[in-house]
């Protein structure tokens, strides 16, 4: 299928300019204004911004072990749908993705799907912070990102070991922040509103502790870290530090923690439970401000599927996490105003660099993402309507769960096209 | 705001009007319950379910007596004995039951905020919430400020419901021991600051909540001194099964440091009442003799429970519109 993506303003690393876009056998054959071509189907792009598509580096697909939640196929139909031409997938599934095995059956399950899937490995044996996993086998298998996200490795020497294992292998440890022991099976951000409410606090200290300790055993070890959702201001403060001193540090941050504050917690909804939690609007804030500067190499969104039943439970016994994929685009769009540019820096090109899915390091098997819209690059690419406004609504969602915080929420920009290697997935905000 | 047709979840913010009316409306059931046939039929035909997901004695009994003697049907479920254990969902507990035709439910659960949940839940059902978690316990705290202007009014020899909130302006109240962990502190304070009283709190550092910003208290710098300032003196029970055993070094530091122990009734003045919501941990929090002295009036928080509960689900369900 040729594609010719008329009418549209492309966004450049640098700066957007007019052109269409055309697409040959999955290639980028030609850029420039007033294309034309006699066997390529017209994609009007009127009004909307064409860009590479997204890239989350923060997925929870949930397969194998908890389908009835979401599965690689259904988790890569939301993907599709909110502009995503690559996920990668993070491995606290059930069990663990810490093996040859398991990461293999979720590679292919993935290219089975339209998008590409990539996998986060896990750090250590099933998640448990005490022996390290196979990451040189994984590794050759085309895992670039290790994590033991739901937690973070807690004991400082078994992380210490893995960074000083993993950074030959040029690969990037991911981490969760949150020391546990201080988390204390909290629920909600620590503060004045958790004392009032009742509810047990995870405080920002929880989180700032490990970023901090993280940063020194990056000092220590010359090793990469990862920092997955960044929540407070002193955290990412701390990030920003490391990297001014030169240390190899990179970071996300979740759409919840730049949209949301504690104070959806005032409703005892147990939508707005999230690790690490919703923080103060302090916080909110930086993040936000934070986006357009290129300080946040990614908006990631720890889309985390949960089973209705669960949500239906008490604030307390409830699971932690929130969807993201169908709504991301849209709130960091929003967050950042009229800055494609950025939206781009955030959502595609940097998250790709993190994960190491550019043309140039993609693994085998997976085509190259967030890259620059010029002839020869892989087509995937997102179309953008800016404009569009519509409403959350957890009845639509592709995804097979529906636990969205922004159900009811009015969203201003919306993915209009998905093209993932050349295919049209995504059409007029339709699966094809 | 008023507790008429309303649900009750929580005192935070509640008026001093919306208490009285409550104060006032169970003055009334009193009478009813020194009779020899305790019964209204206010709730005649109405069903209310009694739904305790946490252990329970005297709350559950005061709320089911307090339904029965409104002439309501009473339905409740047991805990140990239902599908709660086998991991259902609050949504499907509570669905399930409202199928049997509710007009009222009084819930305790471990978790702060399932009342207000269930509310959502079951929008045409009032909900009273018996407490939850470490959040509320609106009925505690009303039939803690009930007894308070009840024993005041006694003294002054006038009907406590002539006297609005009068008696407890200027009134000084000492909450004594795990702030932290109570709904019980958090209704009581919201109670007492309503109706214009003073409230301190007194506890070792851990069992303060981390933060008081915004509460209408202030912290005690010394438990001895505030003794001796208190009108009343509310201790609170050490949640020792929620886990605050680790809060403090053992529980004979809490009883040397923050206990109601014998020796320090002596800095109480003589007219100071002492409260306890039950249960109490004798030789903790209070020493066994001072439980049991004349100005403990617990046993008389016990018996007022009763009929303030009778006036919450009388106000509360009595009122409430016809569901259309």
């Amino acid at each position: 299928m040729n594609l010719l993506i008329r009418g549209g303003t492309v966004i450049g690393p640098e700066a957007p300019f007019r052109a269409d876009v055309l697409i040959e056998s999955g290639v980028i054959t030609a850029v420039g204004e007033r294309l034309e071509s006699a066997n390529a189907t017209v994609v009007d792009a009127t009004g909307c911004w064409v860009g590479p598509a997204f890239v989350d580096i923060h997925t929870h697909l949930r397969e194998p072990g908890r389908e009835a939640a979401e599965t690689i196929e259904s988790g890569a139909r939301a993907a599709a749908i909110g502009g995503f031409s690559a996920v990668v997938a993070m491995p606290n599934t059930e069990p663990a993705l810490d093996n040859v095995p398991l990461v293999s059956y979720v590679l292919a399950q993935g290219a089975k799907t339209p998008i590409d899937v990539a996998v986060a490995g896990a750090i250590t044996i099933g998640r448990k912070g005490e022996s390290l996993a196979p990451l040189a086998d994984l590794a050759a298998l085309g895992v670039r990102l290790f994590t033991d996200d739901g937690t973070g490795v807690q004991n400082p020497l078994v992380m210490r070991r893995a960074l000083e294992y993993a950074a030959p292998l040029g690969l990037r440890l991911a981490q969760h922040c949150e020391d546990e022991a201080l988390a204390n099976g909290g629920v909600m951000n620590e503060g004045p509103l958790s004392a009032r409410l009742g509810l047990a606090g995870r405080p920002a200290a929880a989180e700032e502790i490990m970023v901090q300790r993280d940063i020194a055993l990056v000092r220590l070890t010359g090793g990469r870290v990862h920092f997955l959702h960044l929540s407070t201001a002193n955290s990412l403060a701390m990030v920003l530090a490391a990297r001014a001193e030169g240390l190899d540090v990179t970071c996300e941050v979740a759409p919840h923690h730049f949209t949301l504050t504690e104070e959806a917690c005032s409703s005892f909804d147990p939508q707005f439970k999230v690790h690490p939690p919703l923080r103060t609007e302090t916080d909110r804030a930086a993040l936000q401000a934070a986006l357009a500067t290129g300080a946040i190499d990614a908006v990631a969104t720890d889309h985390a599927p949960h089973a209705p039943e669960l949500k239906d439970m008490a604030f307390d016994e409830a699971p932690a996490g929130m969807l993201g994929l169908e709504h991301v685009a849209a709130l960091t769009h929003e967050a950042l105003g009229d800055n494609p540019v950025a939206l781009f820096n955030v959502l595609s090109r940097g998250p790709a660099r993190v994960a190491q899915l550019r043309a140039a390091d993609a693994p085998v098997g997976l085509s190259g993402h967030g890259g620059v819209i010029m002839v020869g690059e892989d087509a995937n690419l997102v179309i953008f309507d800016p404009t569009a406004t519509w409403t959350g609504d957890r009845t639509a969602l592709h995804s097979k769960a529906s636990n969205t915080p922004y159900d009811g929420r009015a969203l201003t920009g919306r993915v209009r096209s998905t093209i993932v290697k050349g295919r049209l997935i995504v059409h007029e905000g339709a699966l094809q | 705001m008023s507790f008429r047709g309303a649900n009750v979840l929580t005192l935070q913010g509640v008026t001093r009007e919306a208490i009285l009316d409550v104060l006032d409306t169970a003055e009334s059931f009193v009478e009813v319950n020194q009779r020899t046939v305790k019964k209204v039929p206010a709730l005649k035909g109405r069903v209310v379910a009694s739904l305790f997901f946490e252990e329970s004695t005297r709350t559950r009994l005061s709320f089911e007596t307090a339904a029965k003697r409104l002439g309501a049907d009473v339905v409740s479920l047991a805990v140990a004995s239902s599908s709660v254990k086998k991991g259902e969902s609050l949504r499907d507990t509570i669905t399930t039951i409202d199928a049997l035709g509710l007009d009222a439910v009084v819930l305790r659960h471990r978790s702060s905020g399932a009342a207000l949940q269930v509310s959502r839940y079951v929008p045409h059902v009032r909900v009273i919430n018996a407490g939850d978690g470490q959040h509320q316990h609106p009925t505690q705290g009303l039939l803690d400020v009930f007894t308070v202007r009840q024993l005041l009014a006694e003294r002054r020899g006038v009907l406590p419901s002539e006297t609005g909130s009068q008696l407890f302006e200027g009134l000084k109240v000492l909450i004594v021991g795990d702030i932290r962990h109570s709904r019980v502190a958090r209704s009581d304070i919201a109670a007492y600051h309503a109706l214009g009283a003073e409230v301190r709190v007194a506890a070792p550092g851990t069992l303060l909540p981390n933060s008081l910003e915004g509460w209408p208290v202030t912290v005690a710098p010394d438990f001895e001194e505030a003794l001796a300032w208190a009108d009343v003196v509310a201790l609170l029970r050490l949640q020792q099964e929620r886990g605050s055993g680790s809060y403090v070094p053992s529980l004979g530091e809490f009883t040397n440091t923050f206990g109601l122990t014998s020796r320090r009734v002596g800095l109480l003045r003589p007219d100071t009442i002492v409260m306890h919501p039950g249960p109490m941990n004798r030789g903790v929090e209070i020493d066994s003799d001072v439980a049991d002295l004349p100005q403990s009036v617990i046993s008389r928080q016990v018996a007022n429970g009763v009929p303030v509960r009778m006036a919450v689900l009388y106000l509360s369900v009595a009122e409430k519109k016809e569901w259309s």
